[in-house]
């Protein structure tokens, strides 16, 4: 029997505590417990001798911290120890198998760390290899605290074995794991990748456990995990022990199994005897069958998003199709105004986001991947991946921290070959368009018949009809009267009668006539009226959010038309806002009195007002300048302080925005360039950030490398762009050298280029040491140099 | 060793104040005020609060101090701990919520970055405090709190620290080569308990 058929057929016994029989057997504190493979191989496999004899099914080879992080070049040695001793213990035994255990690198990931997601994948191959090549039957993924670095540990299974692969993670009472990731965000992620079971270790008693193995196994088609530890540590008589007892944490793993977990063991504090105990108390229970629940979901870090219910609104912002702004922004890699976009549909509404950064001259994959990075760093709503291109898709699926949606496959066979591979293995709901090599099929047959061979071809890659959501495609009324009619006759076949969720890009309807949100938003009623689970809108359009918001109250998905009556008087509010956008107060004030308190909207309304009578020119030079200046000044003064410069800052940057958008050419432009980074090693980025912002303000045209930045990044921007100043910061001790390293290389390519240095660990002395040209105390010292520069350009 | 957790309602303002460069006496500047309000509830509904502690003896040999899980020759801990027979090593955090709120801001509004830093500095700060005053009361009179890097006490020892109290396992603090910690917003220090007199 494998253990594949033993998960399919029986309650799974896993062993108990290693660490806590390595400390009874004398491990000295600071002694990697792995060592003892090596070095007391005798000890380890009496161990787990004693687990088996105790009735565990699987024992977990010594091999939890064996990484490369760790254990450098040895690492193999390390595991394929751990493993060989696990087996010749298993040896006496029938049915009995060996994991690889792997627990958490110990390093967070990026965004949050400094670990790179490919990084972490490389470091968990080559436990995996060795382990592999050792001959372990299943891996064990265990004690995760950051769902994201489980994802690079089961990424990096699937690529180089095909054994099986359990994976649990620590969740806290809150029912969160420590970086924030709920029981059914977690289901998604981990089933998407096709994990053999998933669950809950550490951290909790069993008793603790329930909430989070209840809510897992609600959702969850995959057997559920517990591997809880003995209770709570607590001291007594100086030593660190467990408060439950074995046979008290037996009856707890008991209602486990009848709460629905099917494969159970224990973690810190547990011995042989707990596993003997549960043994006995669970050796009448039979195991809770696991049902397919057929749930269309996907998922971000934190949150799980489920179809079929209220209806999901995807916001469509992030595309640059038709939008000028958005390709400028792409094209200068303008990231915050993508941001910006993210963080504004969220505000409004939206549960998913779109994310399309295709233009022809940007590198797709590069981009795309670089974009849902950076959107996930801001956001915690899932994201939908938008391309047609399989080699950006795959990028961005890979580091995507969650399960994706992903737009779209469609019934062309190179499409299908292209994309279900990828919904394969990195797990995803994919919108299916009803399209195929002949085109868009006039007639709702048409498309049906298009979905049903989709939904063949997705099966025998395994991808369930449920990870499949139908997009029966609007195509512009004006053109043909017919497409509103057969695109919602599809659908409700689609919905109702096949059984699939179904997505619109709903705005395409209205293409080519006048006032467009009338025909959406009633489109938008009739597909919703006939099944629609999903809709690509975009969410600052008041029509359609009154539409959807209307609908959820005739539905009954709104209780006590709460949210209706939230929303519609909200909408009166801001309607009687705008026929006054500035206040009485600050009229009186002018631009240059909001900006120096720093309010970000008046000042946008109040450069609107001001640019009906003046020149763009003169209200930068007679009202901006002048307020940045006093506000420079009492901040170099110190009768005004960092928060309200930053807050003038961001007020200022409201106001440029305002008559950038309004006029072309305008500018209080500078000639001089900048380039800033924060040096490599270094993640801290806020002052870096700060300079930038200010800079920019007055003019200087910065570019922003962002943090952790190698020398020769900076030198390639330096030539690139042509910058006569350099601003680098480092925050701490240990990356002074690597900015050391980067002026050095600049002097050496770059000779005619002044560096600036700052940064908490900066001052006077540190910043001549290694070479820099000035040592500026603050964003307003880094400024007033770069105007220095300026006048001697 | 134990795990705690917890939640805090409000944060100290003027603490944020001092740690944003403004005059604490002087109150939050106009303004400034309703920004931080509004910062203060993120960073107070992304807050996760945990710490991790044990009690260690100390020994003394020559100039060496022997804490049980570590030696060290720090003369300035030497010195601080003198009359204790025990300390009690912690690790606190505010979570990686905090950091999450912290990393949203330093690319979308620089001046809500700066407080939301100083929010999640005095957060973290306070929790301390609350941890603190609670092993005062469970094991009576005792030092201020010592951390690495201050005086001569090497920045290296966090790595003993986190061995000894396994604390990214138990509160998913982790460290760098650096020996900076993630989540940002994470204290581990030393407390001397006082012998009985």
């Amino acid at each position: 029997m494998t253990f594949k058929d033993k998960l399919k057929n029986s309650i799974v016994l896993l062993d108990g505590a290693m660490g806590t029989m390595l400390q009874q057997r004398g491990l000295p504190l600071g002694t990697l417990p792995e060592e003892w493979n090596l070095t007391r191989p005798e000890v380890i496999e009496d161990i787990h001798r004693q687990y088996l004899q105790s009735g565990a099914d699987v024992i977990y080879a010594n091999t939890f911290g064996a990484n490369f992080l760790k254990f450098g070049e040895r690492v193999e040695e390390v595991v394929r120890a751990g493993i060989s001793i696990a087996k010749r213990a298993a040896g006496g035994f029938e049915q009995r198998f060996v994991a690889l255990d792997i627990g958490s690198l110990g390093k967070l990931l990026k965004p949050l760390g400094s670990l790179g997601f490919e990084e972490a994948v490389y470091i968990f191959k080559r436990t995996i290899c060795a382990g592999v090549s050792a001959g372990a039957d299943l891996i064990a993924l265990e004690t995760m605290n950051d769902i994201y670095e489980l994802k690079a540990a089961i990424v990096a299974a699937k690529e180089v074995c095909s054994l099986p692969v359990i994976a649990t993670l620590v969740f806290g009472e809150d029912e969160k794991t420590m970086t924030g990731t709920s029981p059914e965000a977690a289901v998604a992620l981990l089933e998407g990748l096709g994990v053999d079971a998933l669950g809950i270790n550490c951290s909790l008693a069993p008793a603790q456990m329930e909430g989070v193995v209840k809510r897992m196994c609600a959702v969850s088609s995959t057997p559920v995990i517990a591997k809880p530890n003995a209770g709570l540590p607590e001291e007594r008589e100086g030593k660190t022990v467990y408060s439950l007892g074995a046979e008290e944490f037996a009856r707890g793993i008991a209602n486990l199994i009848r709460a629905g977990a099917r494969v159970v063991g224990g973690c810190c504090g547990t011995t042989p005897e707990y596993i003997s105990k549960i043994k006995a108390a669970t050796a009448e229970l039979s195991p809770v069958p696991v049902a397919d629940k057929h749930l269309t979901v996907v998922s971000s870090y934190t949150n799980a998003v489920t179809f079929g219910g209220a209806p999901v609104l995807i916001g469509e912002r992030i595309n640059p199709t038709g939008k000028k702004k958005l390709k400028e922004a792409l094209r200068s890699g303008d990231i915050n105004y993508i941001l910006n976009e993210a963080l504004s549909q969220a505000e409004k509404g939206a549960h998913v986001l779109d994310v399309n950064v295709g233009l022809p001259e940007l590198d797709e994959a590069k981009v795309l991947s670089d974009c849902v990075g950076e959107i996930q760093s801001v956001t915690d709503l899932p994201l939908q991946i938008d391309t047609s291109s399989p080699t950006a898709m795959e990028a961005a699926m890979r580091i995507y921290n969650g399960k994706p949606l992903v737009n779209s496959v469609n019934g062309k066979r190179e499409v299908m070959d292209a994309v279900f591979p990828l919904v394969k293995k990195y797990g995803g709901c994919v919108i299916a368009l009803t399209l195929d090599e002949d085109g868009i099929p006039p007639s709702a047959e048409g498309r049906i018949a298009i979905a049903e061979k989709i939904i063949n071809e997705a099966k025998k890659y395994g991808i369930k009809k449920c990870d499949l959501i139908f997009d029966t495609l609007a195509m512009a009324v004006s053109a043909d009267d017919k497409a509103a009619l057969a695109a919602v006759e599809a659908l409700r076949y689609i919905r109702h009668t096949l059984g699939c969720n179904t997505s619109l890009g709903v705005s395409n309807i209205s293409f080519g006539l006048p006032n467009r949100d009338f025909i959406n938003s009633t489109f938008f009623a009739m597909a919703l009226a006939n099944g629609l689970s999903a809709a690509i809108i975009n969410p600052n359009s008041q029509e359609m959010i009154k539409t959807y918001k209307s609908f959820l109250a005739l539905t009954g998905y709104d209780r006590g038309c709460l949210g209706y009556i939230d929303y519609a008087s909200s909408v009166t509010s801001t309607l009687s806002q705008s026929a006054s956008k500035v206040s009485p107060a600050a009229a009186a004030e002018g631009l240059r009195g909001v900006i120096v308190r720093g309010l970000k909207g008046a000042a946008a309304a109040q450069a609107e007002e001001l640019l009906k009578d003046n020149a763009p020119l003169d209200v930068i030079n007679g009202h901006i300048i002048p307020a940045l200046d006093e506000v420079g000044q009492k901040f170099e003064h110190k009768t005004l302080f960092l928060p309200q410069l930053l807050m003038s800052a961001e007020a200022a940057s409201a106001a440029f925005e305002v008559i950038k958008g309004r006029f072309s050419g305008a500018s209080n432009a500078k000639k001089l360039k900048v380039v800033v980074a924060t040096v490599r090693g270094d993640i801290h980025d806020i002052g870096k950030n700060i300079v930038k912002t200010l800079l920019e303000n007055y003019g200087f045209a910065v570019t922003d490398l962002g943090r952790d930045v190698p020398p020769e990044s900076v030198v390639e921007a330096v030539k690139h762009t042509g910058a006569k100043v350099v601003g680098l910061s480092a925050l701490m001790t240990t990356t002074v050298a690597s900015m050391a390293q980067t002026i050095e290389l600049l002097r050496k390519n770059c000779p005619h280029v002044k560096v600036v240095a700052g940064g908490a660990v900066m001052n006077e002395e540190y910043a001549k040491a290694i070479g820099a040209d000035i040592y500026c105390k603050d964003a307003m010292a880094t400024v007033r140099f770069c105007e220095e520069c300026e006048k001697n350009f | 060793m134990k795990v705690l957790s917890g939640s805090l309602e409000k944060i100290d303002r003027r603490e944020t104040l001092r740690y944003l460069g403004c005059n604490p006496n002087a109150g939050a500047p106009e303004g400034v005020e309703e920004a931080i309000e509004g910062c203060e509830r993120e960073l107070l509904s992304a807050q996760s609060l945990k710490c991790v502690y044990d009690i260690f003896p100390v020994m003394r040999e020559g100039g060496t101090l022997d804490l049980g899980f570590a030696k060290t020759d720090s003369r300035d801990l030497k010195k601080y701990l003198e009359g204790c027979g025990k300390i009690v090593l912690f690790a606190a955090t505010a979570g990686a919520g905090v950091d999450r709120v912290i990393r949203r801001y330093s690319s979308l509004s620089p001046a809500k970055a700066a407080m939301c830093q100083a929010l999640g500095a005095a957060l973290v700060e306070e929790w301390c405090d609350r941890v603190h005053a609670m092993f005062t009361a469970e094991y009576g009179a005792n030092t201020a709190r010592f951390s690495c890097g201050f005086g001569d006490l090497p920045l290296t020892l966090q790595r003993d620290i986190f061995a000894a109290l396994d604390v990214t396992r138990r509160i998913g603090v982790t460290l760098s080569d650096d020996c900076f910690m993630t989540p940002s917003k994470s204290v581990t220090a030393i407390v001397g308990i006082k012998d009985d007199i």
